[in-house]
């Protein structure tokens, strides 16, 4: 029985070929270009470290003297030092790390200076955020206490110094001073960088990994934001009032996260105690997905043209809708001769919404070439994240099962209006 | 024209003149914004600075090796007057952060001392003698910093500092509203007195609201260049690429080994390029999509006329064969299709204003302005009457004889 629908739909869309290639393309513009804001919301919105995501948890907290402390602001993103370095101390966490971004300038073998971004964290960094090593190995807890010099570089600086060779051992000069390489990264790249988002969200990670204690011993130039309240010398001293260190703590299972909540209460209340505010403080807890979300890592932008796309599709159905109608009412004296012969409403219906499909499916591939150049397109843009889109078979699918479904609820209304027409008035008529 | 028949035979097709007006109501209310939306982004692209945008370079250097504090400001002193005497260079400066750059410098300021004074955030820019010349600042009050008012930031930022203030005159207004703010005690370092006011002069970049784009703050501070960026003022503005390129190569060959690099060097203009890249992006997207509207409605309208000038072929031989022109039936599917656009266009008006609240719900915009609703009704009217002309065409194209025939 599909088969004959099918073959009667062949023959019907195959008789006004102009109407059908407009519905086809209606369909297709709508399908492509909604894909593609999709596309590009799907990648954006994406999870960076889906196998950790729910164990790594930003740690942010408002301890800010009474005088700086306005309720209903916001919670800041960083800490400063002295809490920062409190929490490290207490180690409450199954990992814990605190950080900051930088950027150095290192000498290349041909004496050229360069500059490179860095980090400035602590040995936790690495197993937290499961980053892969290609040579030699991390530093160790013991590395971050002894203030160690030593370094682990990025696999795209070890090209550019090393020539891709194994580096471990070698000198990276900074300056006049110099850091011992003992690791080189293999392929990470966090798209979004969720572990700092105030240096660029996108882009790839950075060249040089640092123990924070030997940035600071080496006054290694920090960057990010630093907020100071109060003039006080070097942002960067141990009791600075100044926030500029991102905090992340790994807790493994829902019960840690609840007692590192508590621990952290505790923590504020001890400050309040201490006498550094009068206020309660506050305190934020969240895990990757929850961090971006209120970061607002997807563009607004991005936000705007899914939601225009979608507004386009729906315009497009609403023209197939008519294109359909118009294309099953003129066709009213075969359907009433079909009706007359003892064919059923509902198989007339079927009939119809098999032919609404079919179009659908032709607007379906049609709208992922343009989805496709969508994406090219939008890979073309200069925008930050523009490298990072791509389409993959989740999406892909995704497309057909949007066009089906879309063309199906565009043929119902037109479907349910032919299965209507009463078979004798429709043979008489013509 | 017989308004009146039209609509009765209107009422016979209750379904798809419904999805008609739909169609073209949602289109109205889409184009409408989107129009608004672009004209948004392109009023942003075109802000000015307040600086003369044409004529500046800028080049930052990067130290490699630790110096001390008196050796990095002598050198300074060296690079800024190499660069002054590079050939078409007017003026050279330095200054802490730069428009369209990466970094944003800002202090809370308050008009009194009290601990619990509001404050607000203001950017600063920290720089010579030259920077206002080099910029190309204009003065709307009061007088630039004298020379001897010139200190380092540890000054501007020790105890009891009384550094003077330059500010621009939105900031002005927004401290001082209706009076003449020059004399008057700001305290962003200690305690700061005004003495100039500049016509305008913006924040690197949008921090904060929208009217605190144009507030912003003049320090005089000696800055190092390992703190600053070096601006340089050229004559003609074709030579920026130029000088540019004699300039990295002067500080390159001159002092100490420094990381100097084309990277680090840009014009102010591309610096505006890059910064609002995503602004004219978003535009170009938002007229591909207007334009991808029209069409789809186009094609709609062609559709469902054809089909019906196919089922009133019939209809239309007798009407030709009782006296009716070309023209007649011409103008009857012409006014059909005003009478449907005119009812979209109607709709279309209230959902674009409905569209708009919800947009104003969830992004910073504005009142879509009023004249917006007009260009959407003419853009669509125009739309449907182009569309409809060619199945109306055929329609008068039927000849009277169709009458007599039976099917």
């Amino acid at each position: 029985m599909f088969g004959y629908y099918f073959n009667l739909a062949m023959l019907s869309l195959k008789r006004n070929k102009v109407l059908t290639a407009l519905m086809v393309l209606t369909i297709a513009l709508g399908i492509g270009t909604s894909m593609t804001t999709l596309t590009v919301m799907h990648v954006l919105s994406g999870d960076p470290i889906p196998q950790k995501s729910a164990q790594l948890f930003r740690v942010r907290m408002n301890v800010f003297p009474d005088d700086a402390f306005k309720r209903g602001d916001r919670v800041p993103d960083n800490l400063t030092r002295r809490d920062a370095e409190a929490l490290l101390h207490d180690a409450r966490g199954d990992r814990q790390a605190a950080m900051s971004a930088g950027s150095m300038v290192v000498m290349s073998a041909q004496g050229d200076p360069l500059n490179v971004e860095a980090r400035y964290t602590n040995a936790d960094f690495f197993p937290m955020f499961d980053v892969p090593l290609r040579y030699g190995h991390a530093w160790s807890r013991g590395d971050d206490a002894g203030h160690a010099h030593v370094a682990v570089i990025s696999g795209s600086l070890n090209e550019q110094l090393f020539g891709g060779a194994d580096s471990v051992g070698k000198a990276l000069l900074v300056g006049d001073q110099s850091l011992r390489i003992i690791g080189v990264l293999g392929d990470w790249d966090m798209n979004p960088r969720f572990y700092d988002l105030s240096n660029g969200q996108f882009g790839d990670s950075e060249d040089v990994f640092v123990p924070l204690s030997t940035a600071l011993d080496m006054k290694l130039p920090t960057s990010g934001q630093t907020w100071c309240w109060g003039n006080n010398g070097n942002a960067h001293d141990a009791n600075a009032p100044c926030i500029w260190l991102q905090y992340w703590a790994q807790l493994d299972t829902p019960a840690k996260a609840v007692a590192y909540r508590q621990y952290l209460q505790n923590y504020i209340a001890l400050q309040q105690k201490a006498g550094r505010f009068t206020h309660s403080g506050q305190l934020e807890l969240q895990d990757v997905m929850q961090w971006l979300d209120a970061k607002g890592v997807v563009p607004s932008d991005v936000r705007l043209q899914m939601w225009l796309a979608l507004g386009f599709l729906g315009i497009c159905l609403i023209n197939t809708v008519g294109l359909l109608l118009a294309k099953f009412l003129r066709r009213g004296s075969e359907l009433g001769v079909r009706r007359a012969l003892g064919a059923s409403r509902r198989s007339i219906f079927l009939q119809c919404l098999i032919e609404a499909g079919m179009v659908g499916m032709v607007g379906g591939v049609f709208g992922l070439v343009l989805a496709g150049l969508g994406v090219l397109l939008v890979r073309h843009q200069p925008t930050d994240y523009a490298a990072y889109i791509h389409m993959d078979l989740r999406m892909l699918l995704a497309t057909f099962v949007l066009a089906l479904s879309s063309s199906l609820l565009a043929g119902l209304l037109p479907a349910w209006r032919a299965m209507q027409l009463s078979p004798a008035i429709a043979i008489k008529s013509n | 024209m017989h308004f009146r028949h039209i609509l009765s035979a209107l009422g016979r097709h209750r379904i798809a003149v419904c999805l008609l007006v739909l169609e073209i109501a949602f289109s109205c209310a889409v184009v409408c914004n989107a129009l608004f939306l672009i004209g948004t982004r392109l009023e942003r692209m075109q802000r000015p600075t307040g600086v003369d945008e044409r004529h500046i370079g800028q080049v930052h250097v990067r130290s490699v090796s630790a110096t001390s504090p008196e050796a990095i400001m002598a050198q300074t002193r060296t690079d800024l007057a190499a660069l002054r005497a590079l050939p078409n260079v007017v003026n050279a400066s330095i200054v802490n952060q730069t428009l369209f750059g990466h970094s944003f410098s800002a202090s809370g300021v308050s008009l009194s001392d009290a601990p619990q004074a509001p404050t607000i955030h203001v950017t600063q820019y920290f720089g010579n003698a030259q920077l206002p010349d080099t910029l190309g600042l204009k003065l709307a009050g009061g007088r630039w910093f004298k020379l001897d008012e010139f200190v380092s930031d540890e000054q501007l930022e020790g105890e009891g500092a009384t550094v003077p203030v330059i500010i621009t005159r939105a900031l002005a207004e927004h401290f001082f509203p209706g009076r003449s703010a020059v004399g008057k005690v700001i305290y962003a370092f200690g305690t700061n007195r005004i003495v100039g006011v500049v016509d305008r002069l913006v924040q690197p970049r949008d921090y904060g609201t929208a009217e605190s784009y144009e507030y912003a703050m003049l320090f005089p501070v000696d800055l190092p260049y390992a703190q600053g960026t070096y601006l340089l003022r050229v004559k003609e503005s074709e030579q920026r690429g130029e000088v540019i390129r004699s300039a990295l190569h002067a500080l390159k060959t001159d002092g100490p080994l420094r990381l100097v690099s084309p990277k680090d060097a840009t014009t102010l203009e591309a610096a505006r390029a890059k910064y609002y890249r995503n602004d004219r992006a978003m535009a170009w997207m938002l007229v591909g999509v207007c334009l991808l509207l029209l069409i789809v409605t186009a094609v709609g309208i062609v559709g469902l006329t054809s089909f019906w000038v196919a089922q009133r072929r019939r209809q239309i031989g007798i009407r030709r064969a009782i006296g009716a022109t070309r023209g007649d039936i011409l103008r009857y599917f012409q006014t059909e299709n005003f009478l449907i656009a005119t009812f979209g266009i109607a709709l279309g008006m209230a959902l674009a204003y409905g569209l708009n609240l919800l947009l104003m719900l969830h992004y910073e915009l504005g009142h879509l302005p009023a004249w917006y609703f007009p260009v959407g009704a003419v853009t669509l009217w125009a739309i449907s009457q182009i569309a409809v002309l060619g199945p109306a065409l055929r329609a008068s194209n039927v000849p009277p004889v169709v009458a007599t025939r039976s099917v």
